[in-house]
Protein backbone atom coordinates (compact mmCIF):
# COMPACT_ATOMS: atom_id res chain seq x y z
CA UNK A 1 0.00 0.00 0.00
CA UNK A 2 1.28 3.44 -0.66
CA UNK A 3 -0.63 6.40 0.69
CA UNK A 4 -0.75 9.75 -1.57
CA UNK A 5 -2.56 12.83 -1.10
CA UNK A 6 -4.28 13.92 -3.53
CA UNK A 7 -5.08 18.11 -4.14
CA UNK A 8 -8.11 18.31 -5.04
CA UNK A 9 -9.23 22.32 -4.08
CA UNK A 10 -12.68 21.36 -5.60
CA UNK A 11 -15.96 23.51 -4.32
CA UNK A 12 -18.53 21.41 -2.71
CA UNK A 13 -21.54 23.25 -4.64
CA UNK A 14 -19.28 23.52 -7.69
CA UNK A 15 -21.80 21.80 -9.53
CA UNK A 16 -24.55 24.27 -8.25
CA UNK A 17 -22.15 27.46 -9.08
CA UNK A 18 -21.99 25.96 -12.29
CA UNK A 19 -25.61 26.12 -13.61
CA UNK A 20 -26.02 29.34 -11.70
CA UNK A 21 -23.73 31.13 -13.78
CA UNK A 22 -25.44 29.37 -16.94
CA UNK A 23 -28.58 30.78 -15.68
CA UNK A 24 -26.91 34.39 -14.63
CA UNK A 25 -25.65 34.18 -18.12
CA UNK A 26 -29.39 33.30 -20.10
CA UNK A 27 -30.95 35.97 -17.75
CA UNK A 28 -28.42 38.51 -19.03
CA UNK A 29 -28.88 37.35 -22.55
CA UNK A 30 -32.64 37.90 -21.93
CA UNK A 31 -32.63 41.12 -20.27
CA UNK A 32 -34.99 40.19 -17.15
CA UNK A 33 -33.49 41.10 -13.70
CA UNK A 34 -34.06 38.34 -11.66
CA UNK A 35 -34.45 38.45 -8.07
CA UNK A 36 -34.05 35.90 -5.15
CA UNK A 37 -36.68 36.50 -2.09
CA UNK A 38 -35.12 35.55 1.68
CA UNK A 39 -36.67 35.35 4.55
CA UNK A 40 -37.95 33.34 7.57
CA UNK A 41 -40.99 31.55 7.39
CA UNK A 42 -44.18 33.51 8.35
CA UNK A 43 -41.88 37.42 7.25
CA UNK A 44 -44.62 38.09 4.85
CA UNK A 45 -42.27 37.20 1.11
CA UNK A 46 -45.93 36.42 -0.79
CA UNK A 47 -47.54 38.84 0.88
CA UNK A 48 -44.62 41.42 0.03
CA UNK A 49 -44.61 39.83 -3.29
CA UNK A 50 -48.24 39.52 -4.29
CA UNK A 51 -48.38 43.86 -4.02
CA UNK A 52 -45.04 44.13 -6.02
CA UNK A 53 -46.56 41.90 -8.97
CA UNK A 54 -49.59 43.37 -8.82
CA UNK A 55 -48.38 47.25 -9.44
CA UNK A 56 -45.73 46.26 -11.63
CA UNK A 57 -48.33 44.88 -13.64
CA UNK A 58 -50.38 47.76 -13.32
CA UNK A 59 -47.20 50.12 -14.37
CA UNK A 60 -47.37 47.86 -17.38
CA UNK A 61 -43.78 45.69 -16.71
CA UNK A 62 -43.69 41.96 -17.73
CA UNK A 63 -43.57 39.77 -14.56
CA UNK A 64 -43.35 36.31 -13.20
CA UNK A 65 -42.12 34.33 -10.29
CA UNK A 66 -41.29 30.92 -9.17
CA UNK A 67 -41.84 30.05 -5.81
CA UNK A 68 -40.23 27.01 -3.74
CA UNK A 69 -41.67 25.61 -0.50
CA UNK A 70 -41.78 22.02 0.56
CA UNK A 71 -44.99 21.45 0.09
CA UNK A 72 -48.52 22.94 -1.26
CA UNK A 73 -49.14 25.52 -3.85
CA UNK A 74 -50.68 27.99 -1.58
CA UNK A 75 -48.27 30.52 -2.27
CA UNK A 76 -48.51 30.10 -6.25
CA UNK A 77 -52.27 30.34 -6.35
CA UNK A 78 -51.85 33.43 -4.02
CA UNK A 79 -49.61 34.87 -6.03
CA UNK A 80 -50.92 33.88 -9.57
CA UNK A 81 -54.18 36.26 -8.35
CA UNK A 82 -52.15 39.22 -9.51
CA UNK A 83 -52.46 37.79 -13.20
CA UNK A 84 -48.95 37.09 -13.19
CA UNK A 85 -47.58 33.60 -14.54
CA UNK A 86 -46.54 31.70 -11.42
CA UNK A 87 -45.00 28.25 -10.78
CA UNK A 88 -45.05 26.55 -7.40
CA UNK A 89 -41.29 24.46 -7.06
CA UNK A 90 -42.20 22.09 -4.16
CA UNK A 91 -38.91 20.94 -2.62
CA UNK A 92 -40.69 17.90 -1.00
CA UNK A 93 -38.22 18.40 2.22
CA UNK A 94 -35.16 19.98 1.18
CA UNK A 95 -34.64 23.11 2.48
CA UNK A 96 -33.69 25.39 -0.26
CA UNK A 97 -34.01 26.14 -4.13
CA UNK A 98 -31.03 24.99 -5.74
CA UNK A 99 -30.17 26.53 -9.59
CA UNK A 100 -31.21 22.73 -10.63
CA UNK A 101 -34.43 23.34 -9.43
CA UNK A 102 -34.68 26.43 -10.99
CA UNK A 103 -33.41 25.44 -14.81
CA UNK A 104 -35.86 22.37 -15.07
CA UNK A 105 -38.30 24.92 -13.68
CA UNK A 106 -37.98 27.74 -16.43
CA UNK A 107 -37.81 24.59 -18.91
CA UNK A 108 -41.40 23.81 -20.03
CA UNK A 109 -43.20 26.67 -18.49
CA UNK A 110 -46.49 27.35 -20.72
CA UNK A 111 -46.53 30.90 -21.97
CA UNK A 112 -43.58 32.06 -19.88
CA UNK A 113 -39.99 32.52 -22.06
CA UNK A 114 -37.08 34.85 -20.58
CA UNK A 115 -37.08 37.25 -23.30
CA UNK A 116 -40.99 38.17 -22.56
CA UNK A 117 -40.02 39.00 -19.08
CA UNK A 118 -38.90 42.59 -17.40
CA UNK A 119 -38.21 40.95 -13.94
CA UNK A 120 -38.18 36.97 -12.61
CA UNK A 121 -39.19 36.79 -8.79
CA UNK A 122 -38.05 34.10 -6.86
CA UNK A 123 -39.78 33.32 -3.87
CA UNK A 124 -37.01 30.94 -1.57
CA UNK A 125 -38.42 27.95 0.61
CA UNK A 126 -38.47 30.29 4.00
CA UNK A 127 -34.95 29.58 5.61
CA UNK A 128 -32.61 31.83 6.84
CA UNK A 129 -29.64 29.41 6.83
CA UNK A 130 -29.78 27.20 3.70
CA UNK A 131 -30.84 29.23 0.79
CA UNK A 132 -27.81 31.58 1.83
CA UNK A 133 -25.32 28.78 0.00
CA UNK A 134 -26.86 28.54 -3.23
CA UNK A 135 -26.81 30.40 -6.43
CA UNK A 136 -29.95 30.48 -8.52
CA UNK A 137 -28.08 33.00 -10.97
CA UNK A 138 -29.78 36.11 -9.13
CA UNK A 139 -28.79 39.42 -10.11
CA UNK A 140 -30.25 40.90 -6.27
CA UNK A 141 -30.46 38.95 -3.28
CA UNK A 142 -33.58 40.43 -1.06
CA UNK A 143 -33.23 39.52 2.54
CA UNK A 144 -36.72 40.03 4.22
CA UNK A 145 -37.12 40.85 8.15
CA UNK A 146 -40.22 41.72 9.41
CA UNK A 147 -41.04 43.70 12.65
CA UNK A 148 -42.24 40.77 14.58
CA UNK A 149 -38.90 38.75 14.86
CA UNK A 150 -36.49 40.86 16.99
CA UNK A 151 -33.95 43.36 16.09
CA UNK A 152 -31.03 41.10 16.04
CA UNK A 153 -31.86 38.54 13.19
CA UNK A 154 -29.14 40.15 11.27
CA UNK A 155 -26.41 39.18 13.89
CA UNK A 156 -28.27 35.92 14.31
CA UNK A 157 -28.13 34.51 11.02
CA UNK A 158 -25.18 36.66 9.27
CA UNK A 159 -24.38 34.54 6.44
CA UNK A 160 -27.76 35.31 4.62
CA UNK A 161 -28.02 38.73 5.32
CA UNK A 162 -24.01 39.37 4.53
CA UNK A 163 -24.89 37.78 0.91
CA UNK A 164 -27.92 39.97 0.79
CA UNK A 165 -27.97 43.16 -1.90
CA UNK A 166 -30.83 44.53 0.01
CA UNK A 167 -32.96 44.24 2.56
CA UNK A 168 -36.65 44.90 3.39
CA UNK A 169 -38.29 45.02 6.82
CA UNK A 170 -41.93 44.22 6.59
CA UNK A 171 -45.14 44.62 8.41
CA UNK A 172 -44.26 48.27 9.51
CA UNK A 173 -47.71 49.06 9.93
CA UNK A 174 -47.61 47.10 13.38
CA UNK A 175 -43.96 48.18 14.37
CA UNK A 176 -45.46 50.01 17.50
CA UNK A 177 -47.52 47.81 18.81
CA UNK A 178 -44.31 45.09 18.12
CA UNK A 179 -42.32 47.64 20.16
CA UNK A 180 -40.12 47.12 17.38
CA UNK A 181 -36.77 49.24 17.88
CA UNK A 182 -36.33 50.69 14.42
CA UNK A 183 -33.22 52.29 14.84
CA UNK A 184 -31.50 49.14 16.54
CA UNK A 185 -32.43 46.70 13.79
CA UNK A 186 -31.18 49.41 11.27
CA UNK A 187 -27.63 49.47 12.91
CA UNK A 188 -27.33 45.52 13.06
CA UNK A 189 -28.49 44.92 9.43
CA UNK A 190 -25.25 48.00 8.53
CA UNK A 191 -22.97 45.93 10.92
CA UNK A 192 -23.37 42.62 9.15
CA UNK A 193 -23.55 44.49 5.49
CA UNK A 194 -22.65 48.00 5.83
CA UNK A 195 -24.08 50.08 3.19
CA UNK A 196 -26.82 48.38 2.14
CA UNK A 197 -30.27 49.39 0.82
CA UNK A 198 -32.82 48.59 3.63
CA UNK A 199 -36.74 49.30 2.62
CA UNK A 200 -39.05 49.67 5.09
CA UNK A 201 -42.64 48.39 4.54
CA UNK A 202 -45.84 47.54 4.83
CA UNK A 203 -47.58 45.49 1.73
CA UNK A 204 -50.89 45.90 3.70
CA UNK A 205 -50.91 49.72 3.70
CA UNK A 206 -48.45 50.49 0.85
CA UNK A 207 -46.11 52.08 2.63
CA UNK A 208 -42.41 52.20 1.48
CA UNK A 209 -43.38 50.89 -1.82
CA UNK A 210 -42.94 53.03 -4.41
CA UNK A 211 -39.16 53.59 -3.04
CA UNK A 212 -39.37 50.01 -3.56
CA UNK A 213 -40.54 50.04 -7.32
CA UNK A 214 -38.08 52.84 -8.06
CA UNK A 215 -34.90 51.14 -7.14
CA UNK A 216 -36.34 47.83 -9.08
CA UNK A 217 -36.48 50.60 -11.94
CA UNK A 218 -33.37 51.77 -11.47
CA UNK A 219 -31.74 48.07 -11.04
CA UNK A 220 -33.22 47.28 -14.12
CA UNK A 221 -31.79 50.25 -16.43
CA UNK A 222 -28.44 49.76 -14.59
CA UNK A 223 -28.01 46.34 -16.52
CA UNK A 224 -29.44 47.66 -19.85
CA UNK A 225 -32.26 45.31 -19.95
CA UNK B 1 -30.01 21.65 8.14
CA UNK B 2 -28.56 21.01 4.80
CA UNK B 3 -25.63 19.16 5.66
CA UNK B 4 -26.40 15.90 4.02
CA UNK B 5 -26.21 17.52 0.55
CA UNK B 6 -23.36 18.99 1.32
CA UNK B 7 -22.08 15.53 2.02
CA UNK B 8 -23.61 13.96 -0.51
CA UNK B 9 -21.88 16.42 -2.99
CA UNK B 10 -18.67 15.54 -1.17
CA UNK B 11 -19.21 11.87 -1.59
CA UNK B 12 -19.52 12.32 -5.18
CA UNK B 13 -16.86 14.40 -5.77
CA UNK B 14 -14.58 12.08 -3.86
CA UNK B 15 -15.88 9.38 -5.64
CA UNK B 16 -15.34 10.69 -9.09
CA UNK B 17 -11.47 11.52 -7.93
CA UNK B 18 -10.57 8.36 -6.51
CA UNK B 19 -11.61 6.42 -9.63
CA UNK B 20 -9.07 7.37 -11.41
CA UNK B 21 -6.84 4.97 -8.80
CA UNK B 22 -7.34 2.20 -8.93
CA UNK B 23 -8.19 0.01 -5.96
CA UNK B 24 -7.72 3.16 -3.60
CA UNK B 25 -9.16 3.30 -0.56
CA UNK B 26 -10.34 6.57 0.85
CA UNK B 27 -8.29 7.67 4.60
CA UNK B 28 -8.83 11.08 4.71
CA UNK B 29 -10.93 14.38 3.37
CA UNK B 30 -9.79 17.48 4.40
CA UNK B 31 -12.49 20.09 4.10
CA UNK B 32 -11.76 23.99 4.34
CA UNK B 33 -15.10 25.73 5.60
CA UNK B 34 -15.37 29.04 5.87
CA UNK B 35 -16.93 31.45 8.98
CA UNK B 36 -19.98 32.41 6.55
CA UNK B 37 -20.20 29.03 4.39
CA UNK B 38 -23.24 27.96 6.74
CA UNK B 39 -22.32 24.66 7.91
CA UNK B 40 -22.12 23.11 11.32
CA UNK B 41 -18.57 20.83 11.98
CA UNK B 42 -20.81 18.07 14.32
CA UNK B 43 -23.38 17.86 11.92
CA UNK B 44 -21.14 17.16 8.85
CA UNK B 45 -19.45 14.40 10.74
CA UNK B 46 -22.98 12.93 11.80
CA UNK B 47 -23.72 12.79 8.18
CA UNK B 48 -20.46 11.77 7.22
CA UNK B 49 -20.61 8.47 8.40
CA UNK B 50 -24.15 7.85 6.97
CA UNK B 51 -23.31 8.98 3.59
CA UNK B 52 -20.35 7.27 3.30
CA UNK B 53 -21.56 3.72 3.93
CA UNK B 54 -20.97 1.64 0.70
CA UNK B 55 -18.73 3.63 -0.71
CA UNK B 56 -15.34 4.26 -1.26
CA UNK B 57 -14.99 6.70 1.28
CA UNK B 58 -16.33 4.36 3.69
CA UNK B 59 -14.44 4.31 7.08
CA UNK B 60 -12.65 7.49 6.11
CA UNK B 61 -11.81 10.69 8.19
CA UNK B 62 -13.50 13.77 7.57
CA UNK B 63 -10.99 16.84 8.66
CA UNK B 64 -12.41 19.91 8.66
CA UNK B 65 -10.40 23.27 8.67
CA UNK B 66 -12.55 26.64 9.77
CA UNK B 67 -10.78 29.35 8.00
CA UNK B 68 -12.04 33.16 8.91
CA UNK B 69 -13.58 36.03 7.57
CA UNK B 70 -10.84 38.13 6.09
CA UNK B 71 -12.34 41.93 4.23
CA UNK B 72 -10.34 44.07 2.57
CA UNK B 73 -10.39 47.93 4.26
CA UNK B 74 -10.51 50.41 2.28
CA UNK B 75 -9.02 53.02 4.72
CA UNK B 76 -6.12 50.77 5.86
CA UNK B 77 -5.37 49.74 2.29
CA UNK B 78 -5.17 45.93 3.58
CA UNK B 79 -6.90 42.42 4.08
CA UNK B 80 -7.84 42.08 7.34
CA UNK B 81 -9.17 39.54 9.64
CA UNK B 82 -12.61 39.57 11.67
CA UNK B 83 -12.92 37.89 14.77
CA UNK B 84 -16.12 36.82 14.55
CA UNK B 85 -19.20 37.47 11.68
CA UNK B 86 -21.43 40.33 14.26
CA UNK B 87 -19.51 43.23 12.80
CA UNK B 88 -18.22 43.97 9.16
CA UNK B 89 -15.10 46.76 10.19
CA UNK B 90 -11.83 46.63 10.26
CA UNK B 91 -10.56 45.70 13.74
CA UNK B 92 -8.05 48.33 13.42
CA UNK B 93 -9.78 51.31 12.27
CA UNK B 94 -13.33 50.27 12.99
CA UNK B 95 -14.11 51.57 9.43
CA UNK B 96 -17.07 49.35 7.89
CA UNK B 97 -15.71 46.69 5.11
CA UNK B 98 -17.76 46.61 1.85
CA UNK B 99 -15.19 43.84 0.24
CA UNK B 100 -15.17 39.67 1.16
CA UNK B 101 -12.15 38.42 0.54
CA UNK B 102 -12.21 35.38 2.64
CA UNK B 103 -15.27 32.72 4.36
CA UNK B 104 -17.72 31.45 2.19
CA UNK B 105 -15.36 29.25 1.43
CA UNK B 106 -16.41 25.15 1.32
CA UNK B 107 -14.24 23.47 -0.55
CA UNK B 108 -12.66 20.01 -0.51
CA UNK B 109 -9.14 20.57 -0.40
CA UNK B 110 -7.75 17.65 -0.32
CA UNK B 111 -7.53 13.82 -0.58
CA UNK B 112 -5.84 11.10 1.32
CA UNK B 113 -5.72 7.61 -0.70
CA UNK B 114 -4.49 4.37 0.24
CA UNK B 115 -3.31 3.06 -3.34
CA UNK B 116 -2.30 -0.57 -3.75
CA UNK B 117 0.85 -0.98 -5.46
CA UNK B 118 1.32 -2.68 -9.00
CA UNK B 119 3.06 -5.82 -7.06
CA UNK B 120 0.33 -6.19 -5.02
CA UNK B 121 -1.96 -5.96 -7.37
CA UNK B 122 -0.88 -8.58 -9.53
CA UNK B 123 -0.06 -10.82 -6.64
Amino acid sequence: MTTRIVELRRGVLKKNDELAAGLRASYAAAGVLVLNLVSSPGTGKTAFLEWTLRELRTRGARVAALVGDLETDNDARRLAASGAPVRQINTHGICHLDAEMIGKHLDGWEGVTLGGLDYLFIENVGNLVCPSSYDLGEKIRVALLSVTEGEDKPLKYPTMFNSADAAVITKMDIAEPCGFDRELALRNINEIRPGMRIFETSAKKGTGMDEWLAYLDEERKERGA
Amino acid sequence: MHELSIVASIVDTVTESVAAYKGARVVEVRLRVGALASVVEDSLQFCFGIATEGTALEGSRLVVKMVPVVMWCSVCQAEVELDGVQSFRCPRCTEPCFDLRQGRELEIEAIEIDEMNEVEETV
